[in-house]
This record gives structure tokens, C-alpha cells and sequence, in this order.
């Protein structure tokens, strides 16, 4: 009974519920949720952490752990109930005819065994194959999966690789078999950009080849609209609304969708003539969904008594037959009508120069080898020439993929590490090589940053008053307590936060609230520069918006220097007026937001624009894939950084780009690209994302 | 008088039910582990309220009958200690009259245990305690002996220095020759090879091991925080140092090292320091490792202090200045016996012993604290704390020790459980507080002479010390268990 | 690697150097010497008569330049008596003071003369190692397969029964110090009171014999103590790997219950217990003394408590070295066997 066929869909799934116990209590994880997965159809399931997309996932693998249990509805699997099969047979099925992949390549591989040994255990297993034919097939879809030299790779232990070709592996061991239906629980959140990018390509070209079903799991509507046929959306355990991707993303027919769709940074937004619409209010707890929608309290359009009434069933929505919404007032609603205009904001304008960076250099020193140390060290050039200047009231955006060294510049800007070279001035005053602990209060004070995670930080056992409270402290702020607890309670006010938050533990606080607060207390001292290192990229989308906006308002009371490093170049056309652009520690290109997005592009810009998902079926993006790996800051290739990845090497004769690093420059005012290439050719370049007219 | 039996008149009826009950319970067990092991397979399947459908079968007769053994076995127990309280004189048995005995114990545990329970909710950590089981178990056992040590005086039936002519090595029950009208009739636990009583010794013996024990335990974890958290912090030329050093006293098997710095001769050696009021202090070994190690607290306190409260000096001077006073006073006393209002002081061969076991409880701290400290070093909040210009005693003492308080606080119960074995092994040495000293180990060590005879006199200081360790580690466990869940 | 296990070597060194001072340095406190001077002459000398017979022994000499005689790094001392005999460190009852080296140290192989068993040190470390050994190799047998089984079979599945019963069972021997259990299985299995008496409760005869009937009690009580131990470190790695998303992957994959304990969990679980297991020799160590105290072994153990009560400085500070060797040898092991098993920080 390993492979049986059947004509209907590969997937159904009926009224499903999952619940968790407790000691204290049943917490429902999945309520009702039902969805049909045809032959070689791919459906994306979408929705904030917390909503039951990945129990949704293991409960169709029967592994939901000791707690949990399906507590109602049926799975049915090309005709056969899941839940009523033994363990045997579910064993059969796993691998076989459903294989899944997950969101960190790194901790689903064995560290403790070679990748072949892990690729071939699948086909002996399910097809009781001899050893030599699995390592064989293993072959072959190591090959199919696109790796360089696959066998080295076979031989390889999975900490050899990086984190993409992982990924790739985790693919391979999931298509050894060939399965009917293939789980994807957020395959490419770990990765880079442009990593993504190129995973997301594979994963779409072998659905294609192997006929496979797929299930696409992710928080991304932007990938969800690149790689999926349909798409369900859930909210806190229930599907909201489910139907073709292109009839959700442009006639969506739930608020909730509606509502995502508009907080999210369409490259249509703009901070200030139409700024993002965050979600008000919090996801709910499990076991504290409100009665009737679980979306009401947050909804537009919610009417009471109705709304809240009790359970809400899906509805087909007329027009499209497989096009279904969980909203009582869906045929009331004007889909059509654009969104309550919030009151723009005027355009800030942006002062004289606070910050300037020239030349900086920062070379560290590590050990080769941690546990064996020794003395052959190695040298990282993490931050190699940076140059650039930042204004008062000016949001300057930098991006780069991790290892590019944003993140050492900013250490070395708050004096966590003091420069190899360069300089940095603060007020033309030069504080490059002053280390923190000799910086007086007011430059301390001047300088702050807010972090990324916001579960790490806020320290975990003290109260959000006393940790602002101890910021204004240090930073000389009010001579008495009473003082002191009066700007705690303004701070918190300029966040947004209930003043009754002051006595609360950062376990109490959701990420988003706790990032406010990471904000409160930058700004506790009357920050002028605020290094802010990803400060929205673990949230959920709909609190980012929430976020992002309180940043940008500060800053606008404030008249901050906001320096806004990320990685997501969607946000960062939304909201900054200039970006700078790092690859390996050099600065590759620089200019306002409108130059560097739109041609003459750095040829890695171009490369990363294109990486982005967007969720706007209106929009026409070029496609351009990058190969390769980001060569090691330990080991740089020589001349131009970006060389080994670079798709228009050819275009530059002499092999100048392997020899000599390029100069910056000057394509516009203000708009500098380090490249070699002629400047017609730059010249000549498409747009990577052009709007649709509408 | 005639001897006393074990169970006294409700034997008779108790005995057949514990006996009975107790073989359940090990068949029961027996049978449902290996029908466990054969049907592994099987898949719970549940209906919609989550209830399971199928529980029958071999199994679950053997799961009854395992829950129904472990209820006999309670039952029976609980009978003999209610019978030794309800009968009368040599009725009760000597379980019985233990059970009397301990009357204070067991009355202080009830209300400690019912409040707390009322109270769990908003009692932190140690309320969660009271949600596991284990966990309450082992409180309850460490709180049976705390509170033994407390009412140790109303407890024990006899002078445990006391020794009484024909009572050498008598068995448990054994009524006391020539007792008078005011004293207890017999030895409950037999008499020793001195002719002392092995009950009171015992019970006395729990104040000896929880006098030093927790204590020097605060003192080890007060050096290896001291040490250990800007060993992690700092590291580099620090770390490597401290880190050599704490591996070279654990490289020293801890017996020898006991041995060279416990000895009387030890003392002796050094040069003699005249001090206030006609004091003299001896530059010996323990003294000096004293005068050091006692130093860690006050070091500790007034760091804690003026990191703290360095941006606000009035309420910063007033704190330092208080714990340098009492500080002080207290170290007068406890490193160089010079008290001069004579509150504190510490017997010179207590102070020995004290000092060794804190001398080799530390490094281990320090190890378990630099481990925790490198952990949280990389967190975000300690890069917060460092850009708003926080000096590092801050950040180490503020930041990074509150929130490695959860595997410390499991660390230290089990190190009070280690703590006791290490003063057991010194005592089973003869190298104790003193060799009248009724503490467990010297006891042990006493009565192993003529084990294969008399066992009696070593079982029950040996069955104390294993069941306090067992308490702590329980209690370690169930901490660690329930600081884990949230 | 090499670099690695040389710097290892000689932190190694340097700690055995540091070690044998600080026991030479508290050996040779004249407290100590006074006791060593009146156990060996008698009990009754004066402080005169003492001094004389430290100095005629060379003790009284600066402890730097003994420590340095000891190590062989200085030439060992020659004295004419007050009682007219010569004697010196490098002399020998058997052979002439004409032919003595001038060295006689430890780097010279001499490792001094015992005061207390009146015979060359090394000849009686060695024979009371052998000793030790076999009870170790012993206590190994026993504890190493029986803790990896115990906590493997509780880990594999975290909150089943056979998990709860062997956590508590370890919990309580890790409870039960070796001076607590050896009494009880003395007294109940030895005793003439309980009436058991399957096993013997001395092990002296098992020196020259060892039967199941003399050497039983003694393996048992030190295995017992560590295997608690480390099945509950086996226990926690398993269950932790059991947790994790790769044996969830292999679970998925449709791996089989017992194929992803025996293939997928196992050498991931035993890195940290491995470790744990390296490091348990010094502990062993420890219930050696006390259970050969106990049962009147007179191996390592024994000889070290003799020495140690008896001020033999020069015997302490061989079974000192050997303690150390064994402590550091054994962590390095360990650190080279968590390399090995573990590919990740394998060198390149």
C-alpha cells in the first residue's frame, strides 16, 4: 500500500479542530477550518503567528505532540481519513506521499550525519531500495535541487553548508520520494533575501516538474502571490477567507484581509499623502477570542449584536465558485470604497548635517577556530570604506543582507566598538575612537538605538517603569524620582502606551508593546540619532505598521536622525527619504529613496530589488536571480566586492572588476554607485518594478 | 518495663494491610511496564471533550490495581502514625511514639502547607512549587527536617551527650535502666556504642547539618558570583586567570584537601597578630581563607549598592555606608573572633570546617555562574544597557544576575544537598566539627565500627542524611521543572 | 590538534606543579613536621629533641629549595647529624654514600621514600593503583552501561512511567551519598542482625582474590552513586534530542520509532553524557577513599587517608600527582571525545 491513486482532490480537509491541553485548560489552536488541495494545485496559507497556520500543518501529518489532539473534523488524504490510520500506516504515508519542509533548514537536518545517509534513509525506507540505488537517486536530486558538486556535497556533514544549500537539501530529502503533496511551513523566513529569492524560483519550477500538490505556509503575501495558486487566510484559528489568489488579492471579501492588505508597505504607499493603516488592537489569546467573529473587536466594520452573536459559518461569495468568506456583512460591505484618508502629514524638512561617517574602516580579530584557539587568527573586514552624511529630520535607510556589516557599523557609531580607520563626527566633533565608557552623557544620550528582537530586549525582570525609569537616570534626566516618574509616564504616553503599563514585567507585554517601549527608552535621553537595527522585522505585519508609524511620528516631534537598517527594501521605500545600500562592509550605492530604487542601479541593487516579494498583483517585476553565496568578510574576494555574484561582469572589459575595487560615482546629485561599469550601460538599465497604469 | 515493638498494639491489624498493599503495588507496577512495552504501538484515539476511549483492557486493570496498592501502602502508614498518637504508653510502638514525637513537625508543616497553598497564586516561584508534585514532596521533606532542627529540643527525648551505663548498643525500644519519673522510658532507636540515645542524637544532628550547611552554601555562591560574573563579562587575561584557578582547587581531590586543611595541627601554624581588646589572630591557613572569603559579602553588597545607585549618591552613601557598618561587624566576629560587642564569633574548628567547604563549593559556582553569564551576555537588553553608557558592575549585578536567579536558585538546593554529603564525608573521616558533635557523618562514622552487629545506630543518621539530600534534589527538580514551564 | 593537545599538556604540567606546592607547602607547616617528627621518633620528645630530628632529616631547610629537591631540580640534601649519622635524601640503606647521585628527584624517576609504610613511594603507589583499578574497572562495568541504558530508555519517551521511575530512582541514589548506601548494604546484606548475609561486608580479602562474595557491596555502593548521575544527564540529552526538529524531520519521513532512537537520536544524545562520564573519574576518585575506608580496601584510596592522617609528605605528593594526572587526563580526553563525536566543531 505504499502509492495508491485516487482521482479527487489530494487534500481535504473538513471542519477541522485542533485543540491543546493543558493542566489549566483546553486551548483551541484550529477551529472549523476546512480547505480542498487539488492535483498539482499550490495553496498558500497565510496569517500573523499565533493564528494555527503550522498546528493546521502537523495535524495533516498526525504529529501534533503529546498535548495536542484533533478534536473534531476529518483529513482526508487522496480519499483516506488521517486520522483514523495506525501508526504503521501513517508511517507509510510520511515521506512518502506527504513530505514537508521547515523554517530552519539548519535544525531539521541531523548534525550528526552525512547528507547522503540522510537523502537515501527516505527511498530505502519507502521503496526498500538497495543502498547504491538510493545514493544514486540522491544524486540525481541533489542535482535537481541545483547544487554545485553535488557529490562533495553528499559527503558533507550539514554545518559544511550554508544556510540556502541547506535549505536545498531539506527540498531534496523532501522530493526523494516523489510525493503527491508537499508541506512548505515558512521555508525561506531564515534566509536572505536574495537567497529566498532564488529558493522560492526552485521550489515553484520542481513543484512544476514533479506534479506535486503543494501547501505553502508563510506570513509573506508577497510570496504567497509568487508561488501559489490559491490562498486561505487564517485569523486566530479560523479561515477567514479562502479563494484564488487573484480574486483575494484584488476582490478580497473579509475585512481582516482587507485590513492586511493596508498595513502592509505596497510600493503604492508613501508615508505621507497615503500613509500604511495599522490593525488597532491585539491578536487574542486562545483563550480569550471574543464571541462571535474573532476579528470583530478590531473590525471597521463591526456591528454589535450582530458581529458578536455567535459563530460565524464561511460563506461562498457569489461570482467564483471556490471563493469563500467567514463575514456576516461581506455582501453589505463597499469593497470598492478607499480607505478613511488618516490625516496626512506634511513633508518634514530636513535640516542641516548631524552625523558624518568618512572612510570608516573596522577590521576585527578572531580566533580560526573557537574551541582549538591557537594563534593562527584570522582578520574580518567587516565595515571596509563607508562614507556618508546624515541629516537632522532625515530617515536614512540602511540595507543589506546579514553579514553585509550594518550591524558592526552600528556598534562602532554607539562606541560599543571603537574604529580601525575613518572617522565619524557627531557635530564635527570626532568620536570615532572614543569607546563608550569615556563618552560624556550627552553624546551617550544623543546616540541610542533600538533593537531588533523585541523578546530580548527588554530586560526580562525588571518593570517597563523601572527600565525607563533607570534610562533617564543615567542620562541625568530630573533631579528627583518624582521627576523622573512623571517623563517615564510622558514617554509613555508618546507611544502609546497605557500609563498603567509602568508596574507591568516585559513577560505581560506583546512584541509589539515592547518595542515600544525599546523605543520609550531611546528616546528617553533626547536622542538626536536613533540607530534603529530592524526594529520591525519580527513583528507581525499588522503591528509593524502600528510601529513603523510611532518612529516616524517621534521623529517628526523630535526632528530625530533616524539611520533604519533592514534588509526589507518594501519598508524601506515606504518610509526613508535616503538609502545606502552595503554589500561586504563597502557602501555600493547611496542616493534618495526615488534614485536608488529606479535606475542606474548598482548592479547588486538591482539584484536585491528584484529578490523582493511583492503583494500587489499589479505590479510587473523583472526577474533577475543572483547565484551564489555572500563570499565571507573573513575571506573577500578581490576588487570590486560583489564581483563573484555579478551578472554584468562581462560587460566591463579587462577584467578590471577582479583587480581593483571601484570607485564611487556620482550619477546624480547626491546618487553615487560603486561600479565599474560604463556609464552608459548603467545609463541603459530597465526599471526591476514597474506599476501596472490602474 | 518491657521493650517496645515497632508497631506496637495496631501492628497486628496494620501489618498485614502494609505487607499486602506493598506486593500490589510492585506486581501492578511490574505488569503494567511490560504490557507498556507490548502494545506501544496503538494510537490514542480520542473522542470530541478529549476523553480517552480506549483506557480498558490488561492495562488499565494494572494501572487500578498500582493506584490502589499505592493507596493501601498510604493507608497503612497513615494508620500507624494516627494509632501512635490515639493509643496510649506502650501501646503506641515505637512508630508510634515517633510519630508523637515529631507532633510539633507535623503541625508546623500543616500550616505551612495550607497556606501556602491558599496563597500559590501570588507567591511567585514558590507557589508554582505547589503545582508539581515532586516538587511538593521535596519541600516537604527539607521543611520536615528545617522544623526538626527548629523544635530539635522539644523533639528529642533525650541529653544527646548523655550516656547511660547498660544501654551500650541496646536495640531500638529498649527501656532506659534506672529512668526516673521526668525522663522518657526507653530509647526509641536503640542506644549507641557510648550508651547514648540514637533518636536524640539523630534530631539533634539535623540542627548541626542546617546550621552550617545552607550557610556555607551562601557563602560559596556569594564568592563564585563575585567572581564568576566579570569572569564571563570581561573574560579575556581575567577569565583565563580566575578560570585556571577555580580548575585547580577542583583538580584537588576534595579528601586530601580536606585532610591538609582541617587538621588541629593547621591551626597552629602562622604568625600571631595582636588585635583590638586584647585579641590575637593566627595568620594560619583557615584564618587567612576566612579573613578572604568572608570578605566576598561585604565586596558584593556595596558593589550591588553603588552600581545601582551611583546617579543618586544621597540614597547610594546611606546604603554602602550601612552594609560597610554591619558588614564590618558581622566579619569582626565571623573571620577574626574579635567581635568587639561579642554577637558574632565562631568556634575556631567550626570556622575550619566552614571555610574548607566553602573553599571547594565555589569554584563549581563560579563555573555554573560564568557558564549563565556568557549566555546572557549576548542578549539584547545587556547591548541596551550597554549603549545608554551603563558601568559593567551594573550590567553584570543588574542585568545579568536577576535573570540567571532561576538555574541558580535550582543550582543552590542541590548544592545545600551536596553541601550535607561533603560535611557527612568530613565527619565519616573523623575530621568534623567535634567528635562528641551529634552530626550525621560523625555519627555514621561512629556507629560503622561495629555495623556488621549493630547496625542500628548508623541507619538512622544515614536514612536522615539520604532522605534531606533526596528532599533538596526533589525540590531542585521541581523548581527547575516549574521555572521551566512559562 | 596537536597545537591544541600540546597546550593542553602544558597547562597540564603547570597545574600538576602548582597542586604538588600548595600539598608540599601545607605538609611542610611546622605544625605539621612537629606531629610527623612525634609519630615517627615518639611521642614524648621535646621541642629540642624535635628540632634536632627535623633538621637532621632536612626539614628544616627552606621550603623552596625542598620543593626544588623533591622536583630533582636542585641536588638533594646531605647532613651530618647532631647525632653524628650522615644522612641525605639521595642516600639508600643499600647503597654506599660514595655512589649516590647528587639528584634525587622526581625528574631523576625517584618519587622519595614513605614514612609511613617505610618503603619507596613509587613502588607503593603503584601496587595500591593496581588495586584501585580493578575496583574501578569494575564500578565502570557496571555503572557506564547500566546509567546510558537507564537514561536512554527514559529519554526516549519524556513523561511515560518507566521515565518518572528511573528519574526518581537516580534521584535518589545521587541522594545517597557512598557512606550512606555502603552502611545500609553492610547492614542489611552483611549484618549478623538482619541475617542476610549474602555478601561479605570487608573486601580486604579480595586484594588477593576478588569473588562475588567480597567485592559486590564495594562496586555497587560507588556505581550506584555516579550512575544516578549520569542516567539523568543521558536522560535530559535524550529527551532533548527527541525534541528536536530533526527527529521530527526523520519522523516525518516516516522513519520508525526504533530506527530514529538507534540511528537519528542516539549519537547526538550521548555527546554531553560522554563528557559527564570523563568527568566522573575524579568523582570516582572521592567514593574511592571512602568506600575502601569503608570496606577496608587497602587500595589508592586507602593509602591516601593513611598518608594524609600520618603527615607522609612524600607519599601524599605522589598519590597528589597521580590524582591530578587523572583529573586533567581524563578532561582531556573528554574534550577530544566530544570533538570526535561531534562533527560540528570537528577541525578542518
Amino acid at each position: 500500500m505504499t502509492k495508491w491513486d485516487y482521482d479527487g482532490p489530494i487534500l481535504e480537509i473538513e471542519n477541522l479542530s485542533i485543540s491543546f491541553f493543558t493542566r489549566l485548560r483546553e486551548i483551541p489552536a484550529v477551529m472549523d477550518f476546512s480547505c480542498v488541495v487539488q492535483p498539482g494545485e499550490a495553496m498558500g496559507l497565510v496569517g500573523e503567528s499565533g493564528c494555527g497556520k503550522s498546528t493546521v500543518a502537523l495535524g495533516i501529518m498526525q504529529d501534533l505532540g503529546v498535548n495536542g489532539r484533533i478534536v473534531g473534523g476529518s483529513i482526508r488524504f487522496k480519499g483516506r481519513d488521517l486520522c483514523t490510520m495506525t501508526e504503521a500506516e501513517l508511517r507509510q504515508i510520511r515521506g512518502s506521499e506527504i513530505a514537508m519542509i521547515y523554517q530552519e533548514p539548519m535544525a531539521s537536518l541531523n548534525p550528526a550525519m552525512k547528507i547522503d545517509r540522510q537523502l537515501m534513509e527516505v527511498p530505502m525506507i519507502h521503496e526498500g531500495v538497495s543502498a547504491d540505488k538510493a545514493r544514486e537517486m540522491a544524486r540525481r536530486v541533489i542535482e535537481d535541487v541545483k547544487l554545485p558538486d553535488p557529490d562533495r556535497i553528499l559527503r558533507s556533514y550539514p554545518h559544511q553548508l550554508s544556510g540556502g544549500q541547506q535549505q536545498r537539501v531539506v527540498i531534496a530529502m523532501a522530493l526523494m520520494s516523489k510525493p503527491s503533496l508537499l508541506i512548505l511551513d515558512e521555508p525561506t523566513t531564515a534566509l536572505d533575501v536574495t537567497v529566498e529569492a532564488a529558493i522560492v524560483d526552485l521550489v515553484k519550477e520542481l513543484g512544476e516538474k514533479y506534479g506535486t500538490s503543494m501547501l505553502f505556509i508563510s506570513h509573506n503575501l508577497g510570496l504567497i502571490l509568487e508561488t501559489c495558486d490559491r490562498i486561505t487566510v487564517m485569523y486566530s484559528g479560523e479561515a477567514v477567507e479562502t479563494g484564488s489568489v487573484a480574486e483575494v488579492f484584488e476582490h478580497m471579501r473579509h475585512p481582516y484581509t482587507q485590513a492586511l492588505f493596508r498595513a502592509i508597505p505596497l510600493p503604492t504607499a508613501d508615508k505621507h499623502a497615503r500613509p500604511l493603516r495599522a490593525i488597532p488592537g491585539n491578536f487574542p489569546l486562545p483563550h480569550e477570542r471574543p464571541p462571535g467573529c474573532n476579528f470583530g473587536p478590531r473590525c471597521d466594520y463591526f456591528e454589535a449584536g450582530r458581529c458578536d452573536g455567535g459563530d460565524v459559518p464561511m460563506f461562498p461569495v457569489p461570482g467564483d465558485a471556490r471563493h469563500e468568506t467567514r463575514c456576516l456583512r461581506f455582501a453589505e460591505i463597499d469593497w470598492d470604497a478607499p480607505p478613511p484618508v488618516e490625516a496626512a502629514t506634511e513633508e518634514v524638512e530636513i535640516g542641516g548635517p548631524v552625523l558624518g561617517v568618512e572612510r570608516l574602516r573596522k577590521y576585527y580579530e578572531v580566533a580560526a577556530n573557537a574551541l582549538f584557539g591557537g594563534r593562527n587568527r584570522k582578520v574580518v573586514k567587516a565595515n571596509e570604506d563607508i562614507t556618508f552624511t546624515a541629516h537632522e529630520s532625515e530617515t536614512l535607510a540602511i540595507v543589506g543582507e546579514s553579514g553585509c556589516g550594518k550591524s558592526t557599523f552600528a556598534k562602532v557609531l554607539m562606541g560599543l566598538e571603537t574604529a580601525t580607520d575613518g572617522k565619524i563626527l557627531l557635530d564635527n566633533r570626532e568620536i570615532q575612537s572614543i569607546p563608550i565608557e569615556e563618552r560624556d552623557t550627552r553624546t551617550i544620550a544623543s546616540i541610542q538605538m533600538v533593537f531588533q528582537n523585541p523578546f530580548d530586549t527588554l530586560n526580562p525582570s525588571m518593570t517597563v517603569g523601572s527600565q525607563i525609569m533607570r534610562a533617564l537616570e543615567i542620562f541625568g534626566v530630573g533631579r528627583t524620582t518624582a521627576e523622573r516618574r512623571a517623563r517615564m509616564l510622558e514617554l509613555l504616553d508618546l507611544v502609546k502606551l497605557p500609563r498603567e503599563f509602568a508596574t507591568r514585567m516585559p513577560r505581560q507585554l506583546s512584541g509589539g508593546q515592547k518595542q515600544r517601549v525599546g523605543i520609550a527608552r531611546a528616546f528617553a535621553g533626547g536622542a538626536r540619532i536613533v540607530v534603529a537595527d530592524e526594529p520591525v522585522s519580527a513583528l507581525d505585519v499588522s503591528v509593524q505598521a502600528a510601529v513603523t508609524d510611532l518612529l516616524m511620528e517621534i521623529q517628526r516631534t523630535e526632528k530625530t536622525t533616524l539611520l533604519f537598517i533592514s534588509h526589507d527594501l518594501s519598508i524601506v521605500r515606504y518610509l526613508s527619504d535616503r538609502v545606502l545600500v552595503m554589500y561586504l562592509g563597502h557602501v555600493v550605492e547611496i542616493g534618495s529613496t526615488d534614485q536608488v530604487f529606479a535606475p542606474p542601479y548598482h548592479p547588486y541593487t538591482e539584484a536585491l530589488l528584484s529578490a523582493v516579494p511583492i503583494a500587489d498583483t499589479k505590479v510587473r517585476k523583472r526577474h533577475v536571480v543572483l547565484e551564489g553565496e555572500i563570499p565571507s568578510a573573513m575571506n573577500p574576494p578581490t576588487g570590486c566586492p560583489f564581483q563573484t555574484r555579478c551578472r554584468w561582469k562581462d560587460s566591463v572589459p579587462g577584467g578590471l572588476c577582479e583587480r581593483e575595487v571601484p570607485p564611487a560615482r556620482e550619477m546624480a546629485d547626491g546618487h553615487r554607485i560603486k561600479c565599474h561599469l560604463a556609464e552608459d550601460i548603467l545609463r541603459r538599465m530597465e526599471p526591476v518594478i514597474e506599476i501596472a497604469a490602474e | 518495663m518491657e521493650s517496645l515493638t515497632w508497631t506496637g498494639a495496631a501492628g497486628p491489624f496494620l501489618n498485614p494491610l502494609l505487607a499486602v498493599s506493598a506486593a500490589v503495588t510492585v506486581i501492578a507496577f511490574l505488569a503494567e511496564a511490560v504490557l507498556g512495552v507490548l502494545d506501544k504501538d496503538r494510537r490514542v484515539i480520542l473522542d470530541r471533550e478529549g476523553a480517552a476511549l480506549l483506557s480498558g483492557g490488561a492495562r488499565g486493570l494494572a494501572s487500578l490495581a498500582l493506584l490502589g496498592g499505592a493507596a493501601g501502602c498510604l493507608a497503612a502508614v497513615a494508620g500507624y502514625l494516627i494509632a501512635g498518637l490515639v493509643l496510649e504508653g506502650p501501646d503506641k510502638g515505637i512508630i508510634g511514639w515517633l510519630a508523637l514525637r515529631f507532633l510539633p513537625v507535623w503541625v508546623a508543616l500543616g500550616v505551612l502547607y495550607s497556606v501556602s497553598f491558599t496563597f500559590r497564586r501570588r507567591l511567585g516561584l514558590y507557589g508554582k512549587l505547589f503545582d508539581s508534585p515532586i516538587g511538593m514532596i521535596g519541600f516537604g521533606i527539607v521543611m520536615f527536617w528545617l522544623f526538626t532542627a527548629v523544635f530539635a529540643d522539644m523533639i528529642a527525648t533525650h541529653d544527646p551527650l548523655a550516656q547511660v551505663s547498660g544501654m551500650k548498643n541496646k536495640l531500638p525500644g529498649t527501656p532506659v535502666r534506672g529512668a526516673g519519673p521526668g525522663d522518657f522510658a526507653w530509647y526509641l532507636l536503640g542506644g549507641d556504642n557510648l550508651a547514648r540515645d540514637v533518636f536524640s542524637r539523630m534530631v539533634m544532628g539535623a540542627r548541626e547539618v542546617l546550621k552550617i550547611a545552607p550557610a556555607a552554601t551562601a557563602f560559596a555562591f556569594m564568592v563564585g558570583v563575585t567572581l564568576g560574573l566579570p569572569a564571563a563579562y570581561f573574560g579575556g587575561r581575567l577569565d583565563t586567570t580566575l578560570s585556571f584557578l577555580s580548575n585547580l582547587v577542583l583538580a584537588f581531590p576534595v579528601i586530601l584537601l580536606f585532610y591538609l586543611l582541617v587538621t588541629p595541627e593547621i591551626r597552629a601554624a602562622g604568625a600571631e597578630v595582636p588585635l583590638w581588646g586584647g585579641r590575637v589572630w593566627t595568620t594560619s591557613i583557615p584564618n587567612v581563607l576566612a579573613a578572604v572569603l568572608f570578605a566576598f559579602p561585604i565586596v558584593f553588597f556595596v558593589t550591588l549598592w553603588n552600581s545601582r545607585f551611583r546617579v543618586r549618591p544621597g540614597l547610594r552613601n546611606v546604603l554602602v555606608g550601612l552594609t560597610v557598618v554591619l558588614g564590618l561587624w558581622m566579619y569582626s566576629g565571623l573571620a577574626f573572633n574579635a567581635d568587639p560587642a561579642g554577637v558574632f564569633g565562631m568556634d575556631p574548628n567550626l570556622l575550619n570546617v566552614f571555610v574548607s567547604v566553602v573553599f571547594v563549593n565555589s569554584p563549581t559556582v563560579f563555573r555554573i555562574v560564568r557558564g549563565i553569564a556568557l549566555d546572557i551576555k549576548t542578549r539584547d537588553y545587556i547591548a541596551a544597557a550597554q549603549t545608554r553608557g551603563e558601568r559593567p558592575w551594573y550590567i553584570m549585578l543588574w542585568e545579568i544576575l536577576p535573570n540567571a536567579r532561576g538555574p541558580l536558585i535550582v543550582d543552590f538546593c542541590l548544592r545545600i544537598g551536596y553541601t550535607t554529603i561533603l560535611l557527612g564525608t568530613l565527619g565519616f573521616f573523623g575530621l568534623g566539627v567535634s567528635p562528641e558533635s551529634p552530626d550525621w557523618g560523625s555519627t555514621i562514622n561512629d556507629g560503622r565500627k561495629l555495623l556488621s552487629i549493630y547496625p542500628h545506630p548508623a541507619l538512622p543518621p544515614a536514612l536522615a542524611l539520604m532522605s534531606l539530600v533526596l528532599g533538596l534534589n526533589l525540590l531542585a527538580d521541581g523548581l527547575r521543572e516549574e521555572s521551566l514551564r512559562d | 590538534m596537536g597545537q591544541f593537545i600540546l597546550r593542553r599538556f602544558g597547562i597540564m604540567l603547570l597545574t600538576a606543579l602548582c597542586l604538588t606546592f600548595i600539598v608540599f607547602f601545607l605538609t611542610n607547616l611546622p605544625p605539621n613536621l612537629e606531629k610527623l617528627a612525634k609519630t615517627q621518633g615518639n611521642m614524648r620528645m621535646t621541642d629540642e629533641q624535635v628540632e634536632n630530628w627535623l633538621a637532621n632529616r632536612g626539614y628544616l631547610q627552606p621550603m623552596p629549595v625542598k620543593y626544588g629537591q623533591w622536583l630533582g631540580i636542585l641536588p638533594g640534601w646531605v647532613i651530618e647529624g647532631t647525632d653524628g649519622k650522615l644522612r641525605g635524601k639521595c642516600l639508600r640503606r643499600d647503597t654506599p654514600p660514595e655512589a649516590a647521585p647528587r639528584f634525587c628527584g622526581v625528574l631523576q624517576g625517584d618519587w622519595g621514600w614513605s614514612t609511613r609504610f617505610r618503603d619507596e613511594v613509587a613502588t607503593i603507589v603503584f601496587k595500591r593503583l593496581s588495586l584501585t583499578g580493578w575496583l574501578m574497572l569494575a564500578v565502570m562495568c557496571v555503572m557506564v552501561p547500566g546509567a546510558l541504558i537507564l537514561g536512554v530508555l527514559a529519554g526516549m519517551k519524556e513523561g511515560s512511567r518507566l521515565d518518572r521511575t528511573v528519574s526518581t530512582l537516580s534521584i535518589a541514589t545521587t541522594a545517597t551519598p557512598e557512606y550512606v548506601s555502603g552502611v545500609i548494604f553492610i547492614a542489611v546484606f552483611a549484618s549478623s542482625a538482619v541475617g542476610l548475609k549474602w555478601f561479605k561486608g570487608t573486601a580486604t580479602s579480595a586484594m588477593d582474590d576478588i569473588t562475588f562474595a567480597n567485592f559486590t557491596l564495594p562496586v555497587v555502593t560507588i556505581a550506584l552513586y555516579g550512575m544516578g548521575y549520569i542516567a539523568r544527564m543521558t536522560r535530559a540529552s535524550m529527551a532533548e534530542v527527541m525534541t528536536t526538529q530533526y527527529i521530527r524531520t526523520a519522523r516525518l519521513k516516516g522513519v520508525s520509532f526504533p530506527a530514529i532512537v538507534m540511528r537519528h537520536a542516539l549519537r547526538n544524545a550521548l555527546i554531553a553524557p560522554f563528557t559527564v562520564i570523563m568527568l566522573q573519574f575524579p568523582w570516582l576518585l572521592n567514593g574511592v577513599v571512602i568506600v575502601e575506608t569503608l570496606f577496608n580496601y587497602k587500595g589508592f584510596g586507602w593509602t591516601l587517608v593513611q598518608a594524609a592522617s600520618n603527615n607522609d609528605i612524600e607519599l601524599l605528593l605522589g598519590l597528589s600527582v597521580v590524582a591530578v594526572f587523572v583529573v586533567l587526563v581524563t578532561q582531556l580526553i573528554s574534550d577530544i571525545g566530544y570533538v570526535l563525536l561531534n562533527p560540528r566543531i570537528r577541525i578542518s
